[in-house]
């Protein structure tokens, strides 16, 4: 391969059509209620990690839908449940998050 | 001569159920329809939410209450004029008739889809309408739906929304439509994917957002805020959409096995010349103006001009006749002198 100097950077796009959802369908069967998101973004602004870390339950869910690898970003989660409290379809988000860790946890 | 007739230009809901009401009212309503038969685009719908009801039932129901109304069929007003006391109105088939009132009852017309070139309507052989859909439902025969689709988009505000398609306005009732049909597909094809594709998600009505709560819940239906940007076909006939995610800020392609355009409401061509000869106006949405938007929805700027239904703008079923329903009444009110 002849070197130009330069390199291509990596699509952003997101095929739907294959993208591993194996790790969502799980989430789902323990945590049903993660369907229901609308994406309002309530959790997230009322996250006391967000603002230092990026911590967003919203984007969590969102792109573990689009087969996403969100272990990172889970770690800055304190665990402290304010966004279930605010959350209007009643998702029950802090248990969800501790089933999505052990998700991460159970598939090392 | 007969005082008491109304002149109803338009047999769909809005039109049967004014009709009902000012026969009720002691009226003689003439219904003129230029298709065929009666009930408008309802006729040709499968079920109505938010309960499901078959759309045939509630024409039936409608078509039973004009009993009494005289009905021209596969008929166009030619012509009407303003008279001291009435219009005399000269129709298509050469029936000459002298009315009190004329009630506008003309309902929507679909944005053509083809329009919108980029989704492929009418090229591509997997691309349909929400009233393609709608008509398959109900039986009739559709060769561009494949036998067992894997993967199912839906793609609102097709022709709503739209500045540079000619109609800036929301058409209400499509965002419902489109999570209803999603529902439906899904309940037909339990193994296939259901993507709908939105701007934002306009559920106003009654029940509504249960529909939503329900297709992300017990249907899995995925919904992804961004609008479709194009549409091509990929070698073995699906077809390829092209979008923003525009929650992750990501492109997004998916293929699909049939799409679904969720075309918009616009007021009927042949409203605005009909509107012409009684004088009524056009708004600046292309819809007919009312007198007052808020407190004269059902009358026009000119006495004994009525309107009813989507003819002054979008509308659900329910909304329809409880103009149709009102606008008889100020039909009524206007005979007696009590306006």
């Amino acid at each position: 391969m002849i070197d130009f100097g330069f390199s291509l950077s990596k699509s952003s796009s997101i095929k739907l059509d294959e993208v591993d959802l194996s790790l969502y369908r799980r989430l789902e069967e323990v945590e049903p209620g993660v369907r229901i998101c609308m994406g309002c973004g309530s959790c997230s602004a009322t996250c006391n990690a967000s603002k230092w870390s990026g911590m967003s339950v919203r984007k969590v869910i969102l792109d573990l839908q689009r087969g996403r690898d969100m272990k990172e970003m889970l770690s800055c989660c304190m665990l402290c449940g304010k966004c279930s409290m605010v959350c209007p379809r009643g998702i029950n988000t802090r248990h969800l998050i501790l089933s999505l860790c052990r998700l991460y946890e159970s598939g090392k | 001569m007969d005082n008491r007739k109304i002149l109803v230009i338009g047999g769909g809901v809005a039109g049967l159920e004014a009709s009902k009401q000012l026969l009720r009212l002691g009226l003689h309503p003439v219904i003129v329809e230029r298709s065929e038969r009666l009930g408008g685009h309802v006729a040709g719908w499968y079920k109505l939410f938010p309960d499901m009801r078959p759309a045939s039932d509630v024409v039936n129901q409608l078509v039973e209450g004009v009993k009494g109304a005289t009905v021209y069929l596969n008929t166009r007003v030619a012509y009407m004029n303003r008279l001291k006391d009435g219009f005399s109105v000269m129709l298509g088939n050469g029936t000459g008739l002298h009315c009190r009132a004329v009630l506008i009852t003309t309902g929507f017309r679909l944005f053509e889809a083809a329009r919108k070139e980029e989704y492929g309507y009418g090229v591509y052989d997997r691309v349909i309408t929400n009233s393609d859909l709608e008509a398959w439902f109900g039986g009739e025969a559709d060769g561009r739906i494949p036998d067992n689709p894997r993967t199912v988009a839906f793609v609102h505000c097709v022709g709503s929304r739209d500045l540079k398609a000619g109609n800036q306005q929301c058409s209400k009732v499509c965002c419902m439509t489109a999570v209803k049909q999603a529902i439906e597909m899904k309940e037909k094809f339990p193994d296939a994917e259901i993507w709908c594709f939105y701007m934002d998600l306009r559920l106003f009505g009654k029940k509504y957002e249960d529909f939503y709560i329900n297709a992300q819940q017990q249907y899995g239906v995925h919904f992804v805020r961004g609008r479709v940007s194009e549409v091509s076909e990929d070698i073995a006939g699906r077809v390829v959409l092209k979008a923003e995610d525009t929650l992750t800020g990501h492109p997004v392609k998916l293929s699909a096995d049939l799409l679904v355009l969720m075309s918009g409401m616009l007021c009927n061509r042949d409203t605005e010349s009909l509107a012409a000869m009684v004088r009524a106006e056009v708004d600046s949405d292309g819809f007919l103006r009312s007198r007052d938007n808020i407190c004269n929805v059902n009358e026009s700027n000119r006495p004994g001009v009525f309107f009813a239904g989507a003819c002054t703008g979008a509308k659900t079923v329910p909304e329809t006749l409880a103009e149709a329903r009102a606008a008889a009444l100020a039909v009524y009110n206007y005979m007696s002198g009590n306006d």
